[in-house]
């Protein structure tokens, strides 16, 4: 895994150390220069060996996260290399770096992690200029490996991608998800996979803004809405009404409301009802017998994005919050009778995923508001369900690609594809917003 | 085992004779007499009294034996008389149960009832209407294609358009519950046309008042 890239520059190390270069600590510390960032590059990024105990793990958990992030090339070194890179380190604490030979290797950027009695103490050197760009103390829980520590580290990386490419990562995240009818919530990394308390059978999970809760649905005669917080994991459950299933629960982006729909005899239609209850629902669709599900509110909470059979077929529609003036968003080919559904706006509001059979198999599409151009994303086995993560340039979706459903994590900029959950029969992913930390 | 078989005709033909005896409202004593005189001349008086309460001893037990037996094969008749005729009902019972439990099917992202569905659903009236007590729960259900969302807004479609057609001819609306198990519940796991066929389906599951139904008066 690791190459020894020292082998290979090690003559130009004896070279470069025996040139005096005036570049070499010229910046002072705490300047923000920052690193230039190309968006269609991935610049390499070096993390440096960490001394101490969980050192190792913590290298290895942040230098995952870039990789993941699409933005950025881990340089991965070997204990020893990376030793000998990093060089010396002045008494005063003042980090030497000969930077001329990470840029060798490819580094753009440096990071050196030291632990602290807090946390952990990161620099960021940024190689072009010679210096430390960034520099910033993270509390970490104490703690061998729980939940809490790497969603720390993985903070850690989110922030040192923003200070790089401007864009902070999306490493802190979860993805919740529905396998045996159990909701889960999985790390981005694939770790920590957990089931939740359920109260029922369930579906089609969603998160709140802050994400510190998580709504979903129950089927059959019992069908309700629950509302799980994650602080306690308690559960407060409504929307029981005979002869009725309750569906496809999303928060409003206030976080104050779910809308959700309600399917009885008279068809479905979307309802809001306040998180703290006691109001009677409110109707948000009209749908006249037709099938109104799988609302996705647009960022800014003014309009709404969901799935509709009224003209036939059904299309993703985009309504205002309360309902009205509901116009079709997908029909893009007259006559065209592929259902297109499961919508989800993007974290920017400029366009919105969904699924749409092509050759009688869901593939992933997204389509820009602007020019409503339909752009297919997946061709292999079936792809349903796509979520945005909040960095707005990975998507997550089940796939059959490799015969059993899984969840696979898609880089719309560049189509790299990875696989999430390791279980069979793993659907209905959403993607969490950025963790609040402390 | 060679013991048993030649006790048993002794038994039989003594519990006859007692319970003729019984009927006849004879003393039991008497009856033996004749086979006991022509068994031997040099009985003392008092082997022959001992031999005769012996003999009295072992009829009246007989006719008891006999009197049992006789009373146990008329329960035992009963019994099974009354068995074949829940048997009989039980099995009409069973047949009026699987035919309001018979499943529906549907096509492809359709709700609409196929002339066979209807027809299925007529066979079931009658025998709500006759067994008042009797409530139902149907539950919808759709095959994979669809997406899973809607397959669940789908099968409650399905449920709630079977309880219409029931409820129209009479059968009361709160007595049907709907509900919808969208493409969670498959019967058939292939992804094929037959197997899809077999999922797209509404259910009908007795839920109070069906232990035994009786037949619709026609």
């Amino acid at each position: 895994m690791r190459r020894s890239l020292l082998r290979q520059v090690a003559p130009i190390v004896l070279v470069v150390g025996a040139v005096q270069l005036p570049a070499q600590d010229t910046v002072s510390r705490g300047v923000r220069i920052g690193l230039r960032y190309d968006p269609g590059s991935k610049p390499g990024v070096i993390v440096l060996p960490i001394s101490g105990g969980q050192g190792d793990s913590i290298r290895t958990i942040i230098e995952r996260d870039f990789d993941y992030s699409d933005r950025l090339t881990p340089i991965l070194l070997s204990a020893e290399d990376g030793s000998v890179l990093a060089g010396t380190t002045a008494p005063g604490g003042t980090p030497e770096l000969n930077y001329p030979v990470f840029a060798k290797v490819g580094a753009a950027g440096v990071v050196q992690i030291t632990m602290t009695t807090r946390g952990l103490h990161v620099a960021l050197h940024d190689v072009g200029q010679g210096g430390v760009a960034n520099v910033r103390e993270f509390p970490v829980p104490r703690g061998d490996y729980t939940r809490e520590w790497r969603q720390a580290l993985h903070g850690v990386s989110d922030v040192v991608q923003e200070w790089i490419t401007g864009e902070k990562g999306a490493a802190q995240t979860r993805v919740a998800y529905i396998r045996s009818n159990v909701v889960y919530v999985i790390d981005t990394d694939g770790h920590g996979d957990t089931p939740l308390p359920m109260i029922g059978p369930a579906l089609s999970p969603s998160w709140n803004p802050q994400a510190t809760m998580i709504a979903y649905n129950t089927f059959g005669p019992e069908s309700r809405i629950a509302v799980v917080d994650l602080r306690t994991n308690r559960a407060r459950e409504f929307g029981a009404q005979r002869n009725a299933s309750n569906m496809t629960p999303v928060f409003t982006p206030d976080g104050k409301s779910i809308v959700w729909a309600l399917s009885t005899e008279a068809g479905t239609d979307l309802f809001l009802s306040p998180l703290e209850g006691g109001a009677f629902p409110q109707r948000v669709t009209h749908g006249r017998g037709t099938r109104n599900l799988s609302p996705s509110f647009h960022p800014d909470g003014r309009r709404l994005a969901f799935q509709s059979d009224r003209m036939g077929t059904p299309q993703v529609y985009i309504a205002d919050a309360d309902g009205t003036n509901a116009d079709v968003f997908t029909n893009f080919d007259f006559g065209d009778q592929n259902d297109r559904a499961s919508p989800d706006w993007s974290p920017d509001g400029r366009q919105i995923a969904f699924h749409s059979r092509i050759d009688g198999r869901f593939q992933i599409f997204t389509m820009n508001l602007r020019d409503r151009q339909p752009r297919q994303l997946t061709s292999e086995g079936e792809n349903e369900d796509p979520s945005w993560a909040p960095d707005g340039r990975h998507l997550v979706f089940a796939s059959t690609r490799t015969g059993v459903k899984q969840l696979w994590v898609l880089d719309v900029e560049s189509a790299r594809l990875r696989q999430l959950t390791q279980a069979g029969g793993s659907r209905l992913p959403a993607w969490s917003p950025r963790l609040t930390t402390r | 085992m060679t013991k048993t078989t030649r006790v048993i005709p002794l038994v039989l033909a003594l519990a006859s004779m007692g319970a003729v005896g019984a009927c006849g409202g004879k003393p039991a004593a008497q009856a033996p007499a004749p086979a006991a005189a022509a068994t031997s001349v040099r009985d003392t008086a008092q082997e022959r009294r001992d031999r005769e309460a012996a003999m009295a001893r072992e009829s009246a037990a007989g006719a008891a034996t006999a009197a049992a037996a006789a009373r146990q094969r008329f329960v035992d008749d009963s019994i099974a008389d009354a068995r074949a005729a829940e048997e009989a009902m039980r099995r009409e019972s069973d047949m009026l149960r699987a035919t309001v439990a018979a499943v529906i099917g549907f096509e492809f992202n359709k709700a609409d009832l196929r002339d066979d569905a209807k027809a299925a659903l007529d066979a079931k009236i009658p025998i709500l209407l006759a067994n008042t007590s009797v409530t139902v729960r149907v539950s919808g259900h759709a095959d994979e294609r669809g997406s899973t969302e809607y397959n669940l807004a789908l099968g409650t479609e399905r449920a709630a358009i079977a309880k219409r057609y029931l409820v129209e001819r009479g059968v009361a609306a709160n007595r049907i519950e709907t509900t919808s198990f969208g493409e969670e519940r498959p019967l058939c796991t292939d992804s094929a046309d037959a197997c899809w066929a077999q999922n797209r389906r509404a259910e009908f599951e007795i839920t109070a008042g069906g232990p035994m139904l009786t037949r619709p008066r026609s």
